[in-house]
C-alpha cells in the first residue's frame, strides 16, 4: 500500500481481524443476527453499511469541533439518519428497483451500533481522511463476518447460495438429499447466527491468544 | 476552562441550527423528488397488476416485471376494465362502476385507489371502494385482479391476486415494506407466489374459505389445489399468517361480485 502510510493502512487492516467490530468490539450484533439468513441480504447490507460508514465518519469528523459534547449522540444520530434518508429518497426517484431491495435495510442501518460506535470512538477525535479509512475498515470487517455467517446459514439452512440450489433439490431428493441429507431449518432462525458468530470468535481467539481477555 | 461548545446557550443554538438545516434539506429533497417518486409508484402498481395477470418477464426462477417503459402500454392493452365496487360497512354492495364512470366522477384511475385508506374508512363505519381489474391473461382466459393489504411481522404487506370467475387463483404477487430479509421477505419470491396458482379460494360447496399459508400441510409440492392451503416459508410464520389474513379478509368482499357474475352467466 504505497498510497497509505503504515499507520493509516492499519486503520483498514485492523478491523478486518484483530479489532473486528463484531467479534472483538461486539458491535453490530443485532443486524448480524437479523439479516444473515441469506447470503444476498448479507452482501447488500455490507455494501450499504460500507457507504454510510465511509461518508458518515467523514461528516462527523468535519463537524467534530462544533458538535456540543452534551448532545453529541443525538447529533450523530441525526447525521446518520439524514444520510440514509437522502440515499433512500434519491434511489426511490432514480433507481426505484434498487431502492425496493434496500428499503428494508434503511432502519437497520440507522440503528446499527457499529456506525454510532465508530462515530463516537473515532470520528469525533480524528481528521476526515483517517476517519474515512476507519469507517471503510470497520465496515469491511463487519462485512467479512456478515458474509461468512450468511454463507453458512444459507448453505446449511436452505441448501442454496445466492438463491441457487447447490446441494440438490430437497423435494425431489436429488444430489446430497438422495443420501438422506436434510436442510437444518434451525439455521434460518436468529439464534443460529449467534452460534455461528460464537464459533468464529472461538476460532479467532484460539488462533490468536493475545485476544483472550483474563 | 470551559470550552465554547460546552455552554448551554451554544448547545441550544447548535441544536436549533442543525434541526433547521437538516429539516429544510430533507423537506426540499422530498418535495422536489416527489413527482418522480409517485410516477415510479404508479408504474409499479401497473407492473404489479400485470404480474398477477401473468403478464411479466419471468425467467426460470426469479420474478421479473415487464419493463417500466412497456408497462403503461401493456396496461391499457391488457386491462380491459377497472371495476369499482362500493360496499357499506356491512358488506352490502352499493354500486358497481366501470372505469369510465369512476374516472368521470372522481378524475382518478381506479388502480390508484389506496386500499389502506379504504380499509380504514370501512373500519370507521364508512363505505369502502373495492377496485377489480379485468383482463385476459396469456392463455386468453378472463381474469379478475384484486388488491389486498395487511400486516406482516414488522410492517405492511400487500399484494394482487388474479382469479377466474370461480375464484380460482390465476396468479399472485406479494410485496412487503420491511419483512426480515431471507425469511418473511421471501413472500415475494417465485417459489412462494407460484404456489398460489390454481389454488381454490372457495370450498367444494362454494363458501369462501380463503387460502391459508400452512405449516406442515404435507404437500410441499402443492399438488392438492383444493385444500385451501399453500406451504409456508420456514422461519416466517407471522408474515405467512399475515398473508393468510389479508387474503381471507379482503378477497372475501369480492365474493358477492363473483356470485352475481355467475347468476348473469346462467
Amino acid at each position: 500500500m504505497g498510497l497509505l502510510s503504515k499507520k493509516d493502512a492499519k486503520l483498514i487492516t485492523d478491523p478486518l481481524a484483530d479489532n473486528n467490530p463484531i467479534t472483538i468490539q461486539v458491535l453490530g450484533i443485532c443486524s448480524a443476527l437479523a439479516i444473515t439468513a441469506e447470503l444476498e441480504a448479507s452482501i447488500v447490507m455490507s455494501i450499504s453499511v460500507l457507504f454510510v460508514m465511509g461518508v458518515g465518519n467523514v461528516v462527523i469528523s468535519l463537524m467534530r469541533n462544533i458538535i456540543p459534547s452534551k448532545i453529541r449522540i443525538i447529533a450523530q444520530l441525526i447525521v446518520v439518519a439524514t444520510l440514509v434518508i437522502i440515499v433512500d429518497l434519491v434511489l426511490k426517484a432514480f433507481a426505484y428497483e434498487l431502492s425496493k431491495t434496500l428499503s428494508v435495510f434503511v432502519g437497520l442501518i440507522i440503528t446499527n451500533c457499529i456506525i454510532m460506535g465508530r462515530f463516537e470512538a473515532f470520528a469525533l477525535g480524528n481528521g476526515p481522511w483517517r476517519s474515512f479509512l476507519d469507517g471503510i475498515g470497520n465496515a469491511a470487517g463487519y462485512a467479512v463476518i456478515l458474509i461468512i455467517v450468511g454463507f453458512f446459514r444459507e448453505l446449511l439452512g436452505s441448501g442454496t447460495l445466492l438463491g441457487i440450489p447447490v446441494l440438490g433439490d430437497p423435494i425431489e431428493k436429488t444430489g446430497l438429499y438422495s443420501i438422506g441429507y436434510e436442510n437444518n431449518g434451525f439455521m434460518l432462525l436468529s439464534p443460529m447466527a449467534l452460534i455461528v458468530v460464537g464459533i468464529i470468535i472461538w476460532v479467532q481467539r484460539t488462533r490468536n491468544k493475545d485476544l483472550v481477555e483474563d | 476552562m470551559e470550552k465554547r461548545t460546552d455552554k448551554n446557550s451554544y448547545t441550544i443554538i447548535f441544536a436549533i441550527g442543525m434541526v433547521l438545516v437538516v429539516g429544510s434539506l430533507l423537506a426540499y429533497l422530498a418535495s422536489s423528488l416527489k413527482p418522480r417518486i409517485s410516477e415510479n409508484q404508479r408504474l409499479e402498481k401497473q407492473q404489479n397488476i400485470l404480474y398477477a395477470m401473468g403478464i411479466n418477464d419471468n425467467d426460470e426462477t426469479s420474478a421479473v416485471f415487464i419493463s417500466t417503459d412497456e408497462a403503461p402500454d401493456a396496461f391499457s392493452e391488457n386491462v380491459s376494465d377497472q371495476i369499482v365496487i362500493t360496499i357499506d360497512a356491512n358488506g352490502k354492495v352499493l354500486s358497481n362502476q366501470s372505469r369510465d364512470e369512476y374516472f368521470n366522477a372522481t378524475k382518478q384511475e381506479p388502480y390508484l385507489i389506496d386500499v389502506k385508506k379504504q380499509q380504514a374508512s370501512a373500519k370507521a363505519g364508512g363505505e369502502r371502494k373495492l377496485p377489480l381489474f379485468v383482463g385476459k391473461n396469456k392463455q386468453g382466459k378472463t381474469v379478475y385482479v384484486a388488491p389486498i393489504y395487511g400486516k406482516g411481522l414488522w410492517d405492511a404487506i400487500w399484494g394482487y391476486v388474479a382469479m377466474d370467475e370461480n375464484m380460482v387463483v390465476q396468479g399472485a404477487y406479494f410485496d412487503h415494506k420491511g419483512e426480515t430479509p431471507g425469511l418473511g421477505a421471501n413472500i415475494k419470491q417465485r417459489y412462494f407466489m407460484d404456489d398460489f396458482y390454481g389454488e381454490h379460494l372457495l370450498t367444494e360447496n362454494g363458501t369462501f374459505k380463503g387460502i391459508t399459508v400452512a405449516k406442515g400441510n404435507a404437500d410441499p409440492k402443492n399438488n392438492d389445489k383444493t385444500d385451501n392451503e399453500v406451504d409456508a416459508i420456514a422461519g416466517a410464520t407471522i408474515t405467512g399468517d399475515g398473508v393468510s389474513a389479508m387474503i381471507k379478509s379482503d378477497l372475501k368482499l369480492y365474493k358477492p361480485f363473483f356470485d352475481n357474475l355467475k347468476k348473469q352467466g346462467k
